[in-house]
């Protein structure tokens, strides 16, 4: 027997739901977020919506049932139980959602945010759209000197950076539980694989305090390395980085060379 | 009709008259003496005129215009093109529809210019230094903006009027003639309206402290000029297509007759067509957009993409995906039209699953919004699964097969009412689903290996080779199938009319996304430069020049939009006022 259609959406919707939870947070053990399961299962809604009533017959189909419930005397009971818990539901949504609770609110916060077009490092004025890593070079005109560069880089790594960002560069050193935000992970294509060199040379310089205004809230534990570390130690944290991970830093192919002021 | 005729040409005499007098003015006094510096101005530079804020008129008015404008410059474009076919075909049908696209625009066409008008007031009003600073650069092509305002006016009010009396051969052909000097000179008005917004965000043709050189095509052609005039000259297309496409849908719910509604349907079939059409290589021209701004300054590339503005992206993205599931929704419904679409049938349902599927990955944000527990349980703000979900290359893989798969609902539209006659048909459908098999395959290969395995040159050339695949598989595709059906039979003949009301929402929503959209991407293209009139050059120092939070914003946007709407029903509404006659009895005297 084919089941009704109304239930077959029913069941699609349903299943969809629980697909997510079960290979999130149980196969693959990173939950989903409840702000993108909404909008997901918002969007599989319409798409159900869409195959369901693309054409006449369907819809009437799948209509079938809510109208009888609705026009026919016979399902008086199941109509009055219907039209008494869905308003119940809603409201029990609506209560639910303003009552004050102890969560602390949830923060938007950019990863990356836009840097300034000039930073003072070292006392300097520098012009972060045109800086580059003066070692950067020597990757193809001396590899071998490179290696050295990137060996010094992971020296001053793993005196300084590994507690938070982790000895495999994977944002989970020793103390990254303790911190929020977080120490970023590395290896991850959305961090430094997306990122000019320039832009890693001002935010490790910086740290949290460098971070622009307009990109509050704040509250970054990234300490100002400018005051720790020489200006070559830092070039050569970013070879590492790079190094390490296998990423490339963010370039723009012969063809853009004609950008930037 | 004539009332509106008369207001296009005084708003378009004031906009003249304002721009030589507050425009070549000055430019004519500075040419003299040399060009100066870009004005260093204080918070007292900025005029508060009756109490309100100038910020947000110019925002709402310059939102207006360019929407009116979008539509205006777009409907010619194919109302050119379907002119055309209908002089090929000879079939008087495509005639009426052009002719009917233009009586929509013309009313559209006196607002568009009135808000311009108002546009060029508030801009001197509120901001008087910008515009001095910005019309001694650009003295001469706003001079000849304003000329060109003029014929584009007369050339418009020709074809329009002209269009029942240009009619039969030579006159015809003048007819189209006329049609193709209306496009190009509003291209061009569009292409120097470009010019002037794109030198805000990366000005040429000045020194570092905003000194002009006197070269004012230097100035005109600066680096996002043409990024600029290809993204909105494709997508103004699409957006006149649906918004004619909303006119043809609230014709047909108000239709009487079943003839009425027969000549509707087919009316929004063709807009939607042409939306479709632009729609398709629109995400291309959007992010060869977004990868020049990045190359011209890696600071306002992560504004938009990685900083503030990449929150109202994941809006953009949602609503993008609404434009392509209301696009297919539509053409699935239109399959009813045919008594041989049962056939194809069972298709949506996987086609549907593949556009749900692309879409979720279209708009997965790359900093997700998550609650403490959340963020306890995933040990930190990044989500293994989700987080390379987040990226371009993604995003372009899932672009990518949307596209294909839109292509395909419209592939087996052109089939279902078709039965292919030729012998080698089994073979020909093989071919079809080897290509798209491979297509698909070669999309998610490029995206998944060169998306992250290799660093970010390749990250961004691999979207090419995307692109060129997802290409070449239409063409070919639509080639082969032409073939397939060459001599075919007609299963019946097509039922224009029937379709259910809902498509027509789905036209509505069409329109209305669009609209929304184009107010929050433009919103963010000028919010970028955030404290700056010109970047680097002309600072803003007017009390309102912060970044608004992003509610903000997206409610100004959408009152905007409101009003917008208002104004474009009320512009249906006297188009079809025009044709209404009452016989006012024992009125007159006899
Ligand atoms: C006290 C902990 C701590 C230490 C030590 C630390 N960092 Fe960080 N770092 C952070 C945190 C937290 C963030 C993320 C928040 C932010 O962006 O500010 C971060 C962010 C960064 C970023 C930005 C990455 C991106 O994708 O935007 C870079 C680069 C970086 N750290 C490099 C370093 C280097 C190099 C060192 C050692 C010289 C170092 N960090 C030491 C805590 C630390």
């Amino acid at each position: 027997m084919r089941l009704p259609r109304l239930l077959q959406a029913a069941l699609v919707l349903v299943g969809v739901y629980l697909g997510f939870i079960v290979v999130f947070d149980y196969m693959l053990e990173a939950v989903i977020p409840g702000s993108l399961l909404t909008m997901y299962m918002f969007f599989v809604t319409v798409g159900v919506f869409m195959v369901f009533t693309y054409d006449e017959e369907r819809t009437r189909e799948l209509v079938a049932p809510i109208k009888a419930m609705v026009e026919n005397p016979i399902y008086r009971g199941a109509r009055n139980t219907v039209f008494i818990v869905i308003p119940l539901l809603v409201g029990y949504g609506v209560y639910s959602r303003t009552l004050p609770s102890f969560e602390a609110p949830v923060e938007l916060r950019t990863i990356h945010p836009a840097p300034p077009s000039t930073a003072k490092i070292y006392g300097e004025r520098v012009n972060l759209l045109t800086l580059e890593n003066p070692f950067r070079h020597y990757q193809t005109d001396d590899p071998e000197i490179f290696a050295e560069y990137v060996q010094e880089g992971a020296a001053v790594y793993i005196e300084n950076c590994q507690y938070c960002h982790g000895d495999k560069l994977d944002g989970k050193g020793p103390y990254a539980e303790g911190l929020n935000p977080t120490p970023l992970n590395f290896q991850d294509i959305g961090t430094i694989a997306q990122l000019q060199e320039s832009y890693l040379y001002w935010r490790i310089a910086t740290g949290g305090p460098g971070l622009p205004k307009e990109a509050a809230p704040w509250i970054s534990s990234m300490p100002v390395w400018q005051e720790f570390l020489t200006e070559e130690e830092i070039w050569k944290v970013i070879l590492f980085l790079y190094d390490y991970t296998g990423h490339a830093p963010r370039s723009w192919g012969e063809a853009h060379d004609a950008g930037g002021h | 009709m004539r009332k509106t005729l008369s207001f296009g040409f005084l708003a378009s005499l004031v906009a003249l008259v304002v721009c030589v007098l507050a425009g070549t003015g000055p430019a004519l006094a500075q040419e003299a003496a040399g060009f100066g510096p870009a004005p260093v101005l204080t918070a007292a530079d900025y005029p508060t005129v009756a109490g309100v804020n100038g910020r947000l008129v110019i925002w709402i008015v310059a939102q207006l215009h360019l929407w009116f404008a979008a539509f205006v410059l777009a409907v010619p474009i194919f109302v050119f093109i379907i002119e055309a076919i209908g002089m090929r075909t000879r079939d008087k049908r495509y005639d009426d529809m052009a002719y009917e696209f233009i009586k929509v625009s013309i009313t559209a066409y006196s607002i568009t210019a009135i808000l311009g008008g108002l546009l060029l007031f508030s801009l001197i009003l509120f901001y008087p230094h910008l515009f001095g600073y910005l019309s001694t650069i650009f003295s001469k092509s706003m001079f000849y903006y304003a000329l060109l305002f003029f014929g584009e006016s007369a050339v418009l009010y020709l074809y329009y009027y002209g269009w029942h009396w240009l009619q039969g051969d030579l006159r015809k052909w003048i007819h189209l003639s006329l049609g193709l000097l209306l496009n190009a000179i509003g291209t061009t008005l569009m292409l120097l309206a470009n010019a002037w917004l794109t030198f805000m965000m990366s000005p040429a043709g000045v020194d570092p402290a905003g000194v002009f050189n006197g070269n004012e095509w230097e100035a005109i052609h600066n680096f996002l000029w043409n990024p600029i005039n290809i993204h909105r000259f494709v997508a103004n297309i699409a957006y006149g297509g649906s918004i004619v496409g909303a006119y043809a849908a609230f014709k047909f719910l108000t239709a009487r007759t079943s003839q009425e509604k027969a000549h509707y349907d087919w009316m929004g079939y063709n807009a939607n067509f042409i939306a479709i059409c632009a729609l398709l290589p629109l995400p291309f021209a959007g992010y060869y957009l977004a990868a020049e701004i990045y190359a011209y300054s890696q600071q306002m590339g992560i504004t938009l993409m990685g900083g503030i503005f990449a929150w109202l992206f994941i809006i953009q993205a949602v609503l993008i995906g609404a434009l392509f599931l209301s696009a297919n929704y539509y053409l699935w419904c239109g399959m009813g039209r045919s008594d041989g679409a049962r056939r194809y049938y069972w298709a949506i349902k996987y086609i549907a699953i593949v556009l749900i599927g692309a879409f979720l990955v279209w708009f997965t944000p790359h900093t997700l919004v998550l609650t403490n527990s959340e963020l306890k349980s995933l040990g930190g703000p990044h989500h293994s699964i989700l987080g390379p979900l987040g990226i371009m290359p993604a995003k372009n893989t899932a672009v990518n097969l949307m596209i294909i798969f839109t292509f395909l609902s419209f592939l087996i539209y052109r089939r279902s009412n078709k039965v292919a006659t030729v012998s080698w048909e089994g073979m020909g459908n093989t071919l079809q689903v080897a290509l798209f098999t491979a297509g698909i395959l070669n999309i998610l290969f490029l995206g998944i290996y060169h998306g992250y395995f290799t660093n970010t040159v390749y990250k961004v050339a691999a979207s090419i080779p995307q692109v060129l695949t997802t290409f070449v598989v239409i063409v070919v595709s639509l080639v082969l199938d032409s073939f397939i059906y060459r001599g075919a039979r007609d299963v019946g003949p097509l039922h224009w009319g029937r379709i259910p009301d809902r498509a027509q929402y789905a036209l509505f929503l069409l329109a209305v996304a669009f609209t929304w959209l184009m107010g929050l991407m433009g919103y963010i293209r000028s919010g970028i430069r955030q404290h700056w009139h010109v970047v680097d050059i002309m600072r803003d120092n007017s009390p309102n020049a912060f970044t608004p939070t992003l509610g903000y914003a997206a409610n100004v946007v959408s009152v905007a939009a409101v009003i917008f709407l208002t104004l474009v029903i009320f512009v249906f509404w006297i188009a079809k006022v025009s044709s209404v006659k009452t016989l006012p009895a024992g009125y007159w005297k006899e």
